[in-house]
């Protein structure tokens, strides 16, 4: 960025004027930089020592139990990937062909300005809110079910849409627009143009994107309360119908529970487990972003 | 698209037509979603105003959805959550400014290289294990040397600010970087230092970025649930600014901390708590569109200035 071609001069010629306010300065602007993740990399440590002894494989593959030491975390991990299943197939698509509108159909009118005026608003709406449309819309009007695999997808699908649409939008307007016109210049219309040109170059882009998408969908906990979602299920989800819990849920019902064992023992073990499951997620969409970033 | 267009599907193709509506409708559905909140929003919220006159729910400092007597003023509610924004502000404001200008003005390309994705993560950390470590990590440490409630303010708020860093740092660096190499240059010709440049140059000409990212991350603020329904409590009290330390130490309930509340208790059906849940929604969405907005319309007035 534009600090590379101003560091030298600044800083031998006024290396005297104020020294002390300027190195502090510098340390303070540093100190306050490292703070949150500092922080945060000490809590993890916290949570991390806690959950020894707790994160083993009885914890991945039993249900939950009240006694802690038979507690298990396996409805609620197959609940989110149940969950998380259905949204990747309601928003991709979605999210592609809306941003493929946008990038692509769309021309500099006031209904384009208002889409993606409309669009950024949405990323801002509280996920609680989106908890309420999803209750009256999907558990309300259309009668999926409390708490449903269906209900609890479709709620979090909508929450997620503008942050795909924004991302993909990023990928299809980094395509050079020369390709485009060859394209047209070998006489190929718009959709074979999109189709063979325009969506090759930006899926890894658009992939990354809904990808990390789907890991805030994992961790997201107020609208699936807001639906009525279950904190604690038993069983296996069997159904799209079926109530299901999901790994956020499970660990608000654990935290609440006043046993030590549960606080540091088995609500740590749930917390590095979702925060694995979350890492996997993002480092597979770093994969796919710095393997296609080499090529071009 | 500045060079002249030369696709030609709508002559050629249904096929392209097709597609192109299909695609509009993908558009469309972001506006369906806005009319479809505000929609379920209103319907219920009504129904709610029915039977709960809208004065008595905006001026009442009494919260009590469940117990007779009900009452459903919404203001200590209100004064909830501006406990929680207060307290997130007084941590991710200062803190990121001063990371966006650390990033911005001082960081090498390879620090810089590091030290972005690592702030991301913190708003990548879904929030009920922000709300966990509250609860369990950082009110028994605060609790050594603060008289604290185990649900209190002070560490939701904490860790409302640590989890908005980022959107300040990243906005007002967008914006600080966007201010152009040439003003720097001329301050530096008249002597200045690094903090002379990047206080009194930098930091005024990128001012309506770092507001605009204020705005948005207070909003964020203002709509976070989980770690304020875990660690803050649920005890709806009026804001007494005469006692400043006790609205931190002790526990508050914001709008989204009541929502989870009713959200969670066995209140299904037509009763007026339930219904009371869209009221106190529409509210939390009301405030929050507008900041949203206000963000947006600051952010891209700085926008043109430098382009």
């Amino acid at each position: 960025m534009a600090a590379d071609t101003r560091d030298e001069p600044a800083d031998s010629g006024f290396g005297h004027i104020s020294r002390t306010k300027d190195v502090s300065f510098r340390l303070l602007a540093l100190a306050a930089t490292l703070v949150g993740i500092v922080s945060l990399a000490a809590l993890l440590l916290n949570v991390a020592v806690d959950a020894v002894g707790w994160l083993d494989w009885q914890f991945l593959t039993n249900p939950p139990h009240p006694d802690p030491f038979q507690a298990g975390f396996l409805p609620a991990i197959v609940g989110s990937i149940a969950i998380m299943l259905v949204i990747a197939l309601v928003t991709f698509p979605l999210g592609v062909g809306a941003a493929i509108y946008l990038e692509e159909y769309a021309g500099d009118g006031y209904l384009t300005k208002f889409i993606q005026l409309n669009i950024a608003n949405l990323a801002g709406v509280p996920s609680v809110v989106y908890g309420l449309l999803g209750l009256g819309l999907f558990v309300g009007l259309f009668s999926i079910g409390y708490g449903s695999v269906l209900a609890a997808a479709f709620t979090i699908a909508l929450l997620i849409l503008p942050i795909v649409i924004i991302s993909a939008q990023e990928a299809i307007r980094s395509v050079p627009d020369s390709q485009r016109q060859a394209s047209y210049g070998m006489g190929a219309t718009k959709w074979q143009t999109i189709r063979n040109v325009v969506l090759p170059r930006a899926m890894p882009g658009i992939m990354t994107g809904t990808i990390l998408a789907l890991g805030r969908a994992i961790g997201e906990t107020a609208p699936l309360i807001m639906i009525a979602a279950p904190t604690t299920v038993f069983g296996l989800p069997n159904g799209p119908f079926s109530k299901v819990s999901a790994m956020p849920l499970q660990i608000y019902n654990w935290a609440s529970y006043p046993q030590t064992e549960f606080q540091y023992g088995v609500v740590a073990a749930g917390v590095v487990t979702l925060l694995v499951v979350l890492l996997t997620i993002n480092s597979i969409a770093i994969v796919i972003r710095n393997r296609y970033q080499q090529r071009t | 698209m500045s060079q002249p267009d030369f696709s030609h599907d709508d002559i050629r193709t249904a096929r392209g037509t097709a597609f192109r509506y299909l695609f509009l409708l993908c558009a469309l559905l972001s506006i369906l979603t806005t009319v479809g909140i505000i929609l379920t929003l209103l319907i219920d919220a009504v129904d709610f105003f029915a039977q709960v006159s809208p004065v008595e729910f905006l001026t009442g400092t009494e919260w009590n959805p469940t117990h007779d007597p009900v009452s459903f003023g919404v203001l200590p509610l209100i004064s909830g959550t501006l406990v929680i924004t207060i307290g997130s502000a007084m941590v991710a404001l200062p803190i990121g400014l001063l990371t966006a200008i650390y990033l911005s003005e001082y960081a090498s390309d390879r620090q810089r290289a590091y030290l972005k994705p690592a702030l991301e993560v913190l708003a990548g950390v879904p929030t009920v294990v922000y709300g966990y470590f509250a609860l369990v990590y950082v009110t028994p440490a605060l609790d050594t040397f603060l008289p604290l409630s185990t649900f209190n303010a002070l560490s939701a708020s904490i860790m409302v600010g640590i989890m908005i860093i980022p959107m300040v740092s990243s906005i007002s660096e967008d914006a600080m970087s966007a201010v152009p190499d040439s003003l720097r240059q001329a301050s530096y010709g008249l002597g200045a230092t690094k903090f002379t440049v990047s206080t009194s140059v930098v930091v005024p000409a990128a001012l309506s970025g770092i507001f605009s990212s204020f705005i948005l991350a207070l909003s964020r603020a203002i709509g976070e649930t989980m770690i304020v329904a875990i660690a803050a409590g649920q005890t709806p009290r009026m804001v007494d600014l005469t006692d400043p330390a006790g609205m931190f130490l002790n526990s508050i309930q914001p709008m989204t901390s009541a929502m989870v509340q009713i959200g969670t208790g066995d209140i299904v059906g037509q009763g007026e708590a339930y219904k009371s849940l869209f009221a106190v929604g529409l509210t939390l969405f009301v405030i929050t569109f507008v900041m949203n907005l206000i963000s947006e319309f600051v952010a891209s007035r700085y926008r043109e200035v430098y382009r």
